[in-house]
């Protein structure tokens, strides 16, 4: 059984590592912070998401496939010669790991649109990304593209995120900003696809909590064109930042304010202006509200958005030494690594917390 | 010939004569004449043939004498020829006349909101209590472009188009003085105030006294344009062209001469004593362009500042009718399903023409869904929304608001008899007779509409919060929340909900 036939319901670990002077670190730290949250994971799903770990092909779509057969590998890429100039391809690089058992063929492209077909399409370039990659994901069956950005990458699997980690080979990458995800699924689907991160172009989304406004939220999207295929919180939380902050042209702590809205109790006290714009956003953006619980670690390029639900019925925690921000479901995934904190703190719900690289800061 | 008219009552009135003392409050409570004291004084008698079960007379004996019945009397009757047809055929060889009924189908087809469950959170997530945390139900009314523009300091520019702005998603469906007296409309108004809602004059114009009101009103504007003017245009906070009723599809409207008199008569703008018909169509809309035509006519009159509603019946090509009128320049679309109710009706419209309105709410929402348009209007729907649990059901297959009337009615007093068209309501609601019309004190019945829904809006929390969901918006359209039981599966397609155990 896969993501998608059914909906499930998952607790979750989360975790996420920034260095704000953009200096790379290996992905040896996000293994063993994610890992001592073990007990949150039921090794059936476990992922990462690494930014800025390709900076020689920065300039290129990283498409990370699963296929499940040499044959669907032809058709897929068959269909990214159409679409795409290939720049580069390789098989993903791992490690056989005893606990990691029935991997699907794991490869990488690095691509560019077609200029022509580009044009054709009457489409900007990440519309265009995203339309090839629904039609794979959707209509190539047994093909699964699970990370198409610049210059980041997801790494995910089924197994607990530590041995996903090792099975990638994570500490032989370099970036400036990683998050992990330990799955608790409350069913047995044995599909890699269904692990998180989910990514579109560089959003990449971690998520703990089951959403109670799942079905009003992918309604919704589903109007603006995106097909939700996992029927998870995660995917369809992914698209509502995309709707949101690409397509929409809201700023993070607008989205924020649009997916963990303040309650009108609140709203009706603040100054005039601020109201207005608060009423405006929960009034047109109203479909895009998340209720239920949920804590994300939203990776864009340059940076990192941590939210929780407006009420705060997941767990996260804010650890900061130095130029490093560490996010997590329970502080321990951060002293895991960095016993020696400048400040540790829990954001309130409905309060973004937003990391960029210095100098990117909005 | 008159034995072949005359059949026995369908009701029978019967008193307790230990407990009667004679004191008569039934002959004066009864419009309708069925209590009479005997010649000699020592006795009541009465004439079941004129009872209607309005069941006033058994609220107001003092000693709980009365009880009215249904009679017991074996008409012959079988699977096909039902008591009430073979009846119907005795009253149409006598009179040769179109049958007339009032207030909702009530012929037993399926009530698909009793065929749908709702979910409740556990374990994997927490339901949320509604006496702890904030339970929002406010809800805005009109089209939400989702393009934003920023000003020159990169602040977004907070203008809207003309909406709603409501409390709760619940409000009270047209009905129009004349059908319903001044202190009936005098209710409804002041309840719409105090909840934050709207209330909807219907087709009947608007009494210079309820102008104050406006805030909370939506004025009307039917096919017969009754009492419609630039000022009671632009008294009200929304404008509604009625297209169609879901107790009378296709079928204009009938006020009868006797009933538009004083302050009514000048309300409609109409000579005292002359009926008020409601021609079947708006005669100057026969196609969609035309009724473009009329929604942007009654926004140049209001200067753009009133959102506008158009409200059509449930018929079996209503996504297809929606889908025009969400691109027709219209803000909000009423849909009224084909148990909504009436002050006078065809019988045989009322009880066959039409679909109901979960269905036809479920088929267009999934349609505007489909053709990206959804956020171009909103959805109120009616006819019949019952209780919370109804609302509840309706928003989560996707209506952003409810109307209701006959709910409202129960509330002041209505017992459903089904004799409005009679013109004497012994409740003093669907009448103009005076002494009928002071029955109901609008003090009174705006108490009892402002604690219905009180007490609606606390179960509509209590159920979110069991659902774990604090803001009514993560409810619109949020099937997954339904489960349908006893439906086959093309019941369950158009619904868009899974079964039981699914």
């Amino acid at each position: 059984m896969r993501e998608g036939q059914v909906r499930i319901p998952s607790g979750c670990a989360i975790s996420g590592i920034i260095d704000r002077s953009g200096t790379p670190m290996s992905g040896e730290a996000i293994i063993q912070s994610i890992s001592r949250m073990h007990d949150r994971a039921n090794g059936l799903g476990g992922g990462f998401a690494a930014y800025g770990i390709y900076p020689e092909y920065k300039e290129y779509y990283a498409f990370h496939i699963f296929y499940d057969d040499p044959s669907v590998k032809r058709a897929c890429e068959e269909f990214l010669e159409r679409h795409f100039d290939i720049i580069n391809l390789s098989k993903i690089p791992t490690r056989k790991v005893r606990e990691i058992t029935d991997e699907p063929l794991i490869w990488r492209y690095f691509l560019l649109p077609l200029p022509t077909r580009l044009a054709d399409s009457q489409l900007s370039e990440g519309e265009y990304v995203i339309k090839c990659v629904f039609r794979i994901n959707i209509q190539i069956k047994g093909a699964y593209v699970f990370s198409c950005g610049k210059n980041m990458g997801v790494f995910k699997g089924v197994g607990y995120p530590e041995d996903i980690g090792r099975f990638y080979r994570l500490e032989e990458y370099q970036g400036y900003c990683f998050t992990a995800h330990g799955r608790y699924p409350t069913n047995t689907p044995g599909w890699w696809g269904g692990a998180h991160p989910f990514a579109l172009l560089d959003y990449s989304v971690v998520h703990n909590g089951e959403i109670s406004s799942y079905d009003a939220n992918r309604r919704s999207i589903e109007m603006y064109g995106y097909t939700c295929t996992l029927q998870t919180d995660t995917e369809v939380i992914t698209y509502l930042i995309d709707y949101l902050h690409r397509k929409r042209g809201l700023t993070l702590s607008e989205t924020a304010s649009v997916l963990a809205a303040p309650f009108w109790q609140e709203i009706d006290r603040m100054p005039e202006a601020e109201r207005a714009r608060y009423s405006y956003l929960r009034n047109v953006y109203a479909a895009q509200l998340i209720t239920g619980p949920f804590s994300i670690l939203v990776g864009f390029t340059g940076g990192m958005m941590a939210l929780n639900d407006r009420l705060k019925l997941r767990s996260m925690v804010v650890g900061e030494k130095g130029d490093r921000v560490y996010i997590a479901s329970e502080e321990a995934a951060i002293r895991a690594v960095e016993p020696e904190l400048d400040g540790v703190w829990s954001p309130e719900g409905g309060q973004p917390v937003i990391v960029e690289l210095y100098g990117r800061e909005t | 010939m008159m034995a072949l008219d005359l059949f026995y009552p369908r009701f029978d009135v019967v008193r307790n004569r230990e407990r009667c003392t004679l004191c008569g409050a039934c002959i004066s409570q009864c419009a309708n004449g069925v209590h009479s004291r005997a010649e000699d004084g020592r006795e009541m008698l009465a004439d079941p043939t004129r009872c209607v079960n309005c069941q006033r007379c058994v609220a107001l004996c003092p000693t709980r004498a009365l009880k009215i019945v249904k009679s017991d009397n074996a008409v012959q009757e079988n699977a096909n020829w039902s008591g009430k047809a073979i009846r119907e055929i005795y009253r149409q060889a006598e009179s040769g006349g179109v049958l007339l009924s009032s207030m909702g189908n009530p012929a037993p087809y399926p009530v698909y909101f009793d065929r749908m469950l709702l979910n409740a959170s556990q374990v994997t997530n927490p339901s949320i209590d509604p006496l702890r945390e904030p339970m929002e139900t406010r809800v805005f009314l009109g089209p939400k472009p989702q393009a934003i523009s920023r000003d020159a300091s990169g602040q977004i520019e907070s203008r809207l188009p003309p909406y709603l702005s409501l409390s709760m998603p619940v409000m009270f469906s047209a009905m129009s003085y004349g059908s319903i007296n001044y202190n009936a409309h005098e209710s409804l108004a002041r309840a719409a105030e105090e909840l934050g809602i709207f209330y909807n004059t219907g087709e009947g114009g608007l009494h210079e006294n309820l102008y104050r009101y406006g805030n909370h009103t939506i004025v009307q504007v039917a096919s017969g344009r009754f009492g419609v003017h630039p000022d009671y245009l632009n008294s009200g906070a929304a404008i509604e062209i009625k297209m169609g009723q879901g107790a009378k599809p296709g079928i204009g409207g009938h006020l009868p001469g006797a009933k538009i008199v004083g302050d009514i008569s000048r309300t409609r703008m109409i000579p005292e004593h002359s009926d008020a018909i409601s021609p079947a169509p708006h005669h100057d809309i026969y196609s969609i362009e035309d009724l473009r035509q009329l929604v942007y006519s009654l926004k140049e009159a209001t200067g753009y500042q009133k959102p506008v509603i158009v409200k059509i019946a449930a018929v079996h090509n209503v996504s297809a009718i929606a889908s025009g009128i969400a691109r027709s320049g219209a803000d909000i679309i009423a849909i009224d399903g084909f148990r909504g109710g009436t002050g006078a009706a065809p019988t045989r419209i009322r009880d066959h023409v039409g679909i109901p309105v979960e269905l036809a709410l479920a088929s267009v929402d999934s349609r505007l869904r489909e053709e990206g348009i959804r956020d171009h209007v909103s959805l109120i729907v009616g006819g019949s929304i019952r209780s919370s649990t109804d609302v509840v059901k309706a928003i989560a297959l996707g209506a952003d608001c409810v109307y209701i009337a006959t709910a409202a009615l129960l509330a002041l007093g209505c017992h459903l008899c089904g004799s409005c068209h009679t013109g004497r309501c012994n409740w003093g609601i669907a009448t103009q007779v005076p002494e009928l019309v002071q029955r109901l004190d609008p003090d009174v019945g705006a108490r009892r509409l402002v604690n219905l829904l009180a007490a609606w809006q606390h179960e509509i929390m209590e159920m979110m919060g069991g659902m774990g969901i604090n803001a009514i918006e993560s409810l619109r359209g949020n099937r997954l929340m339904l489960r349908g039981i006893g439906l086959n599966q093309k019941e369950l397609d158009i619904l868009g909900i899974k079964h039981a155990g699914e």
